[in-house]
């Protein structure tokens, strides 16, 4: 640990704008929605109390959030909204200008369910139903790697010019208070330097943005941002280590828990991995070998490290909090694909509009591969009532 | 006259999740003095709400009732006015919700005429999230997002709405529950786009930060600024700064409604070319 790191007890919501803070982040534009409302409004007063040399825009919705995001980084700007559900959703179409602009806008994505009906627990299905936009998603597992993944993020960005979400299960993260380390603002210059924009709009060399693109290059300029994609996989390893030089702690596209020797594993993103963990525990315990899975890096999608940590022939549940209705869940469809003639692949999906994933309800989906009642096929529905 | 609220009420769903002394209590009880008054029956009414503090009222109401999207309420209305135009179709709305993020809704619904009745309970201030500015927040007041004081004007949202082309315009407040029933009323009884601004108390998340925690303290802020438009417009340029109008600003009875000019279409190219 860092000798002149604070220790503080913070919200997840506040660990993100610490995080923005530190990151001497220059525009802020959001709108409120519950459960990401504190984090600008922590953010908001930085900037009154001077803290930030920041500007702060409170926007009428969040689609203006994003454009104005996208604006102030096309000046050069280090730019960031937090969101959460229906104003993610209200984004979508800015969060595609966002990538095809090449504009590294960082987003705090607290995830809630989408409506109707209505709800304001967690899910995942908001932050999946943006996967296809271009962004970079790293979901965190506690308070601190929120900090953590907010640095990482806007080193990513900027240097891959993609635009990165940082996601965080509302209220298990967003709202509860944990003990964060926040690294002293010297330590985070090194890491993080001032965004040096190599295109932006600038009075003393005019360029001109957001033209038509016809068929002989519109392609190429996609083919651009997905090979962005892939080398950004690169450098997330490669500043992750950097971050863990300076700061002693982890940041990987895989977490795993006891899977080395493991005859069956469960994989999931965000908090619900602590459930696995003690189902883990429970089922070693009783002399059945089980191991656990947290995906941090869900885009660009980790398939070579997932075929590394996962035993050759050790039956896999992927545990999505979202379904591609008439499909099954984001996540097993696309670790099925990477784990294709490795590891078979059953899709479960739980903890839908905030229902918990208690550590029983993770013993029931190791069961349901040791016993073979799940069915690979089909959407493997946990606890659910037909 | 007493008034038999419950026909109108959904009993199962109390007790409201509002606070103690809101301001919304006294527009649902307005709207439901205006139903009764207009004898509309409740299967003939729909009542549509975005998100907010102030959306939360159609749950509560036993009419048909859609809660909707955050700034869409209007949009869901107008499609609901216009494949059932024989029916009452009322938004009701906070100021975030309808000047906002549904900003652009609002005046357009103005500029059609479309018989919508919108009521805006302006309360300054983003209430369900926490109290962050909104476009009616007064220039200078504080909130959770302007600590030292909002730096952005205010809207007038009566002047908005005249300006966008609405029909029907009229600002009440709390303070005054006769009086705010009787421009719900004349609104509902409107022909065309008809709006009622009602100046509201949120001492919850503006009145705290604001000097004014107690809602009665809040509620009286309200009622002394409140003056008739007559007399706010014979006062000088200081005094009417400390005060707003209350009355029915704007009424035109002569613009043709939306979906009437809709049908009057329809019939007259049927009359032209017969199938």
């Amino acid at each position: 640990m860092n000798a002149a790191s604070e220790r503080v007890a913070i919200t997840g919501n506040q660990a993100l704008a610490h995080a923005v803070r530190l990151a001497r982040t220059e525009v802020i534009a959001a709108y409120p929605i519950t459960p990401q409302t504190s984090v600008v409004e922590e953010i908001a007063g930085f900037c009154a109390d001077g803290l930030m040399n920041a500007r702060f825009i409170q926007t009428e919705s969040e689609h203006s959030s994003m454009s104005a995001c996208i604006g102030a980084s096309m000046t050069g700007a280090r730019a960031f909204t937090a969101t959460s559900s229906q104003g993610l959703a209200l984004m979508h179409e800015m969060l595609h200008w966002a990538t095809g602009a090449r504009t590294p806008v960082v987003l705090g994505e607290v995830n809630r369910s989408l409506a109707a009906p209505w709800t304001i627990l967690t899910d995942q299905s908001d932050s999946m139903a943006q996967r296809d936009t271009g962004w970079m998603q790293f979901y965190a597992g506690s308070n601190q790697e929120v900090f953590d993944s907010t640095l990482l993020a806007f080193k990513v960005a900027e240097q891959a010019l993609l635009p990165a979400m940082v996601v965080l299960d509302a209220f298990v993260l967003s709202h509860c208070v944990e003990g964060v380390e926040l690294p002293p603002q010297p330590l985070i210059d090194e890491f993080l330097p001032r965004r040096e924009a190599e295109i932006s709009l600038d009075p003393d060399d005019p360029h001109a943005f957001g033209g038509m693109m016809f068929p002989d290059s519109f392609m190429e300029q996609r083919y651009k941002i997905q090979r962005a994609m892939e080398t950004a996989g690169g450098m997330i390893v490669e500043h992750a280590a950097a971050w863990h030089e300076l700061t002693g702690r982890e940041l990987k596209p895989l977490h795993e828990y006891r899977v080395e020797d493991a005859e069956i594993v469960a994989l999931c993103l965000g908090t619900a991995y602590g459930s696995f963990c003690a189902a883990v525990d429970e089922l070693r315990g009783r002399g059945v070998r089980a191991g656990a899975v947290r995906m941090w890096q869900y885009r660009p999608f980790p398939a070579r490290p997932l075929r590394e940590i996962i035993p050759a022939g050790a039956p896999l549940a992927v545990v999505d909090r979202a379904v591609s209705f008439g499909h099954g869940g984001p996540v097993a469809g696309e670790a099925k694909a990477a784990l294709d003639g490795h590891a078979p692949v059953c899709g479960f999906v739980a903890g839908l509009g905030g229902r918990e994933i208690l550590p029983e309800t993770a013993a029931g989906i190791f069961h349901a591969l040791l016993e073979n009642t799940a069915e690979p096929d089909r959407i493997n529905w946990v606890e659910v009532r037909e | 006259m007493s008034v038999d609220y419950m026909p109108y009420v959904r009993e199962e769903k109390l007790p409201h999740m509002w606070c103690p002394g809101c301001g919304i209590g006294v527009v649902m009880k307005s709207m439901i003095k205006a139903f009764e008054d207009l004898e509309w029956e409740p299967e003939d009414t729909a009542v549509i709400s975005g998100i907010g503090c102030t959306s939360r009222l159609p749950g509560y109401m036993k009419v048909n009732t859609l809660h909707t999207t955050h700034g869409r309420a209007i949009s869901f209305a107008t499609g609901i006015k216009m494949h059932r135009s024989d029916k009452h179709v009322v938004v009701i709305s906070g100021d975030g919700d309808a000047s906002a993020i549904g900003g652009n809704h609002l005046i357009h619904a103005a500029r059609r005429n479309i018989d919508l009745t919108v009521i805006v309970n302006n309360n300054h201030i983003y209430g369900m999230t926490g109290g962050q500015y909104s476009p009616t927040t007064p220039l200078g007041a504080k909130a959770s997002t302007a600590p030292y004081g909002n730096l952005e004007p205010a809207f007038d949202l009566v002047k908005l709405l005249i300006g966008a082309g609405a029909t029907f315009v009229a600002r009440g407040h709390v303070g005054n529950g006769r009086q705010l029933a009787s421009f719900i009323r004349k609104a509902f009884a409107h022909k065309g786009f008809s709006f009622v601004e009602v100046v509201s108390n949120c001492h919850t998340q503006f009145g705290r930060r604001n000097k004014m925690a107690d809602p009665m303290n809040m509620v009286n802020w309200i009622s002394d600024r409140a003056v008739s438009q007559k007399k706010w417009e014979n006062m000088s340029a200081a005094d009417q700064e400390k005060h707003f109008p209350v009355g029915v600003m704007f009424e035109d009875t002569e613009q043709a409604e939306y979906c009437e000019r809709y049908e009057k279409l329809i019939a007259k190219l049927r009359e032209e070319q017969p199938a």
